[in-house]
C-alpha cells in the first residue's frame, strides 16, 4: 500500500490519456449493466422461490384448455401441496394497445400459492365478498389511473358471456404490490367462480395450473407422477418446474443469452484492446524510470504489482462508475415504454461486472507488467 | 497566405506523411480501427435482425390480398368465424375467382410445441388448417419436396422454415398432436412469408382433433385487383348477417412486425450508440498519441512554412482514413457473419414462432459506414485543433 501514491502519480502523469483510457471502460461497464438488464428483463425473473412450483399445462400446446377437475385429482397426488388453475382471458381496456394481462383465479388458493403478491387484509375480504370484484397490480392501477371502487370494462377476445356480449365489467376491490422486486405488479386477477358461471363455453376447462410440492427435491418425481395420472386421457399434460416453464418463454423469442453474450464479447474485446494498448503505451514510456525503480532496489515482483496495481485500478474505477450510471439508467424504468415491464437492474450484475473489471485490468495490464518485470536494469537505462 | 493549390498540396503532403507513419504506430490505430469497426458490426448485425423479421412479414401479404377475422380479433389466434360467415365472405364482390370458385380460404389457426433445434426447448409452432382454395389465394405457394396432403386424412406438409428450426419436421417422420400421428408428407415454400414457418394439414381433420365442429378462424382471399378492396371491405362491413374485419394482408402483417422491430431497433440503436462513445474515446486516444509522438515533425513542417489549417485537416482526414477503414471491416464482419443467418421468434400477435433469415442491406451498410464516419470526425477533431495549435518554438526544443 505505501506505494499508492506512485502508482496514483503515474495514472495523473498523461491526466488525458488516463481518462480518455477511463471513459472507454466505463461507457463498457454502462453496457455491461444495460445489456444484464435486457437480458433480466427478456427472460422475466426467475427467482428461487418458485423451486416448489411446478406448472402443468396441456401437453399439445398451452391454448389447450384443461378440466377444472383436475386440481382434485392433483391435490390427491402424494407430495403435492396444493393446485391453483389459472385461464387466459385476452382483453384489453379500452384500446387494443392497452394490453395487460388478465385471469380468473380462486382467490384463496391463488394468494396461497403466490405469497410474493402482497394485498392487505381488509382488500382481501372486500375480494371474498364481492362475487364481480377484481385485483389489479400496482402498475396496472397506475398506468390506467383506477382506483378502488372503480368499476372497469375488459373486452375480452376469447371469451363471451352467455348473453353475447364480450365486455366484462370488474370491480376493483384491491391493488397488489409485489414483495420482490421482480413480482409482476401488470396483472387482473379476478375471480373464477363468476367467470365460469357467466362465460358462454368451455365451462369447467381452465388454462393451466400451478402446483406447489411439498418437497422441492423431489419435484422432478413428483412432475412425472402428474403426467403419468393423465396419460391416455383426452387431456394429457406436461408438467415442468415454473423456472424452466418462464424460461421456455424467453427461448421461444430467441437464444437471448447467447445474443448478449455476443454483443458482451464484442464490447470488452474491443475495450480490452483499446485500454489495453494505452496500457502497454505508458509502460514503454517509462521504461527508464521502470530501470531506475529496479536500480534502487525495486524487486521484479513489486514492478510487476505496481504495473498491474495500476491497471487494475483505472479498470475497477472504471468499472465500478461505468455500472453505478447503468444502475442510474436502469432505475430510469423501461426505455421502450412498455415492451420490457421486467427492465431492472439485477444485484447479481454488479458483482459480476466488478469481477469483469478486475479481470479486464489484469488482461489489459498482464503483458506490460511482464515486460515490466524482465526488464534489464543496463539495457533500460542505457535507453534514457 | 497561400493560394488554394499550395493549400491543397500541403494538406496532401502532411497527411501522406501521416498515413506513411502508420506502421509505427501499428498497436494503437488498429486498436481504433477495430474499436470503429466493433461499434459497426455490432450496429449492422443487431439492426439486421429488425429488417430481417420485417422483410419476412412484408413478404407474406399481397397488395392485392385481404384477410377477414371476427370484428374485434387482433389476430386468427383470437378470431372465430362459422362455416355460414365464410360462405358469406366468399359471395362478396370484389374477390378473384377460379374455375373452384372465388379465391377465399377459410382455414382454422392452432399452434402445437415442438422442440427447437437450436435451443431443444418446446416452441409454439403454428397449425394450419386449410382447404383446396388456400393454395391458389398465395401466389407464391410452391411444394418444394413431397406431396400435399390427402384431403381427410392425418397428413401434414411442412414450410420449409419450419422444417429447418424445429426438430423432427423432416419428410417420413411423424408428429404427434393429441392421441394421433400425423406423418410429413411434403414441405412447401411461399416466397418467403410467414407460412413457411407453418405446418398445414386438412381444416376437417383438424377441427375433428380440436373439437372445433364447422368453425373457421379466418378466410384469406385474393382481390379481383388492389383497388377492389374498398369494395369487398365495405360489402362485409355492410352486412348485417356477418360482425366481420377486413384487412389488407399488407397492413395486417405490418401491425404485426411493429412491436419487434421497433423493439429490436430501440435495444440495438441504444447499445451501437453507447458502443460508439467508447469507439470515440479509442480514436481520441490514437490521435492524440499520434498527434503528440510527432510533436517534432509537425513543428518542423509549421517552421517551414506549411499553414496551421493544413495540419489540422490533415489530422482529420488521417482520422477518417481510420474510421472508414474500421467501418469498412465491421460492416463486412456484419455481412459474413450475419447475412441470411437463420432463426425463429415468438411473434407475440399470433402467439408463435415465425421463422426468418437475418438481412444486412445496403441502407445497413451504408448506415453503418456513416456511424463510422462521425466517430472518426468527433475522434480526430480535438487532436487536430491540438496539433494545428502547437507552439512551434517549444515544440521544436523537444528535440
Amino acid at each position: 500500500m505505501k506505494f499508492a501514491h506512485l502508482i496514483w502519480s503515474n495514472l495523473k502523469r498523461k491526466k488525458l490519456r488516463t481518462s480518455l483510457t477511463l471513459l472507454s471502460v466505463l461507457v463498457a461497464f454502462i453496457l455491461f449493466g444495460i445489456l444484464a438488464c435486457i437480458r433480466q428483463a427478456l427472460s422475466g425473473g426467475i427467482t428461487l422461490e418458485g423451486a416448489d412450483r411446478l406448472v402443468v399445462r396441456q401437453k399439445v400446446s398451452i391454448i389447450n384448455l384443461l378440466p377444472e377437475s383436475y386440481k382434485a385429482r392433483m391435490e390427491r397426488i402424494p407430495g403435492v401441496a396444493l393446485a391453483v388453475h389459472q385461464t387466459w382471458f385476452g382483453g384489453v381496456y379500452q384500446d387494443p394497445k392497452n394490453f395487460f394481462m388478465q385471469t380468473p383465479v380462486e382467490p384463496e388458493d391463488f394468494l396461497n400459492m403466490h405469497p410474493e403478491i402482497i394485498l392487505p387484509a381488509e382488500q382481501k375480504k372486500a375480494w371474498l365478498q364481492t362475487r364481480t370484484g377484481a385485483i389489479v397490480g400496482r402498475k396496472t392501477a397506475d398506468k390506467f389511473h383506477w382506483k378502488i371502487g372503480d368499476k372497469v370494462p375488459i373486452r375480452s377476445n376469447i371469451w363471451t358471456k352467455s348473453d353475447g356480449n364480450n365486455v366484462w365489467e370488474f370491480d376493483i376491490v384491491g391493488i397488489y404490490t409485489g414483495r420482490d422486486k421482480n413480482t409482476d405488479t401488470t396483472a387482473m386477477l379476478f375471480r373464477y367462480d363468476y367467470f365460469e358461471e357467466a362465460r358462454a363455453r368451455s365451462k369447467g376447462e381452465v388454462g393451466w395450473y400451478t402446483i406447489r410440492v411439498k418437497d422441492p427435491s423431489r419435484a422432478t418425481e413428483i412432475s412425472k407422477r402428474v403426467d403419468q395420472e393423465f396419460e391416455n386421457s383426452s387431456y394429457e399434460t406436461k408438467t415442468e418446474p415454473e423456472g424452466a416453464f418462464i424460461q421456455g418463454w424467453a427461448k421461444q423469442i430467441g437464444n437471448i443469452a447467447l445474443i448478449t453474450a455476443a454483443i458482451v464479447g464484442a464490447v470488452f474485446f474491443t475495450i480490452l484492446l483499446v485500454a489495453g494498448n494505452t496500457m502497454s503505451q505508458a509502460v514503454r514510456e517509462r521504461t527508464g524510470e521502470l530501470g531506475v525503480l529496479k536500480a534502487i532496489g525495486f524487486t521484479n515482483a513489486q514492478v510487476l504489482g505496481m504495473v498491474l496495481a495500476e491497471s487494475c485500478l483505472l479498470a475497477v474505477l472504471g468499472g465500478a462508475l461505468g455500472l453505478g450510471i447503468a444502475w442510474l439508467i436502469a432505475s430510469g424504468g423501461d426505455p421502450t415504454g412498455g415492451l420490457l415491464p421486467q427492465f431492472y437492474f439485477p444485484h447479481q450484475a454488479v458483482l459480476s461486472g466488478l469481477a469483469f473489471s478486475l479481470g479486464l485490468g489484469i488482461a489489459a495490464g498482464i503483458f506490460p507488467a511482464i515486460s515490466a518485470m524482465r526488464l534489464r536494469v543496463g539495457d533500460a537505462l542505457r535507453r534514457m | 497566405m497561400a493560394g488554394p493549390i499550395n493549400w491543397f498540396s500541403q494538406v496532401f503532403s502532411v497527411t501522406k506523411f501521416g498515413l506513411l507513419s502508420i506502421p509505427q504506430r501499428r498497436g494503437s490505430v488498429s486498436a481504433a480501427v477495430i474499436g470503429i469497426a466493433g461499434v459497426v458490426a455490432v450496429l449492422v448485425g443487431v439492426l439486421s435482425i429488425a429488417v430481417g423479421f420485417r422483410k419476412t412479414m412484408d413478404a407474406s401479404g399481397a397488395p392485392d390480398a385481404a384477410i377477414v377475422l371476427r370484428s374485434g380479433a387482433n389476430s386468427e389466434m383470437e378470431s372465430g368465424l362459422l362455416r355460414e360467415d365464410t360462405r358469406i365472405i366468399s359471395d362478396a364482390h370484389g374477390l378473384a375467382r377460379s374455375d373452384k370458385g372465388p379465391l377465399a380460404s377459410p382455414e382454422l389457426f392452432v399452434i402445437i410445441n415442438l422442440p427447437k433445434r437450436s435451443t431443444g426447448t418446446d416452441a409454439n409452432v403454428p397449425l394450419r388448417g386449410v382447404e383446396e382454395q388456400a393454395f391458389h389465394v398465395r401466389d407464391q405457394f410452391k411444394i418444394v419436396e413431397g406431396r400435399r396432403f390427402d384431403p381427410g386424412k392425418n397428413e401434414v406438409i411442412v414450410g420449409i422454415g419450419a422444417a429447418r428450426q424445429f426438430a423432427g419436421l423432416d419428410i417420413g417422420k411423424t408428429i404427434k398432436v393429441g392421441r394421433y400421428d400425423w406423418p410429413v408428407v411434403g414441405t412447401f415454400s411461399a416466397g418467403g412469408g410467414t407460412a413457411e414457418s407453418e405446418i398445414w394439414t386438412d381444416a376437417t381433420v383438424l377441427q375433428g382433433a380440436y373439437h372445433r365442429g364447422d368453425s373457421f378462424q379466418s378466410v384469406y382471399t385474393k382481390l379481383s385487383s388492389p383497388a377492389a378492396f374498398d369494395q369487398f371491405k365495405d360489402t362485409l362491413t355492410t352486412d348485417p348477417r356477418v360482425s366481420v374485419k377486413v384487412l389488407r394482408q399488407t397492413e395486417y402483417y405490418a401491425d404485426q412486425s411493429t412491436a419487434v422491430t421497433k423493439l429490436i431497433t430501440t435495444l440495438g440503436v441504444m447499445i451501437a450508440f453507447l458502443m460508439a462513445i467508447g469507439a470515440v474515446f479509442g480514436a481520441l486516444n490514437t490521435m492524440y498519441s499520434a498527434v503528440s509522438t510527432r510533436t517534432r515533425e509537425i513543428a518542423t513542417l509549421r517552421a517551414l512554412g506549411f499553414g496551421s489549417g493544413a495540419v489540422l485537416v490533415s489530422v482529420m482526414l488521417e482520422s477518417l482514413v481510420l474510421a472508414i477503414m474500421g467501418g469498412v471491416v465491421g460492416a463486412t464482419i456484419a455481412y459474413v457473419a450475419f447475412n441470411g443467418f437463420e432463426t425463429a421468434t415468438m411473434n407475440f400477435q399470433s402467439f408463435s414462432q415465425v421463422t426468418f433469415a437475418f438481412r444486412v442491406t445496403r441502407q445497413l451498410l451504408v448506415q453503418g459506414i456513416v456511424w463510422a464516419t462521425i466517430i472518426g470526425l468527433i475522434g480526430g477533431l480535438f487532436p487536430a485543433v491540438r496539433a494545428s495549435r502547437l507552439p512551434i518554438a517549444a515544440a521544436l526544443r523537444e528535440l
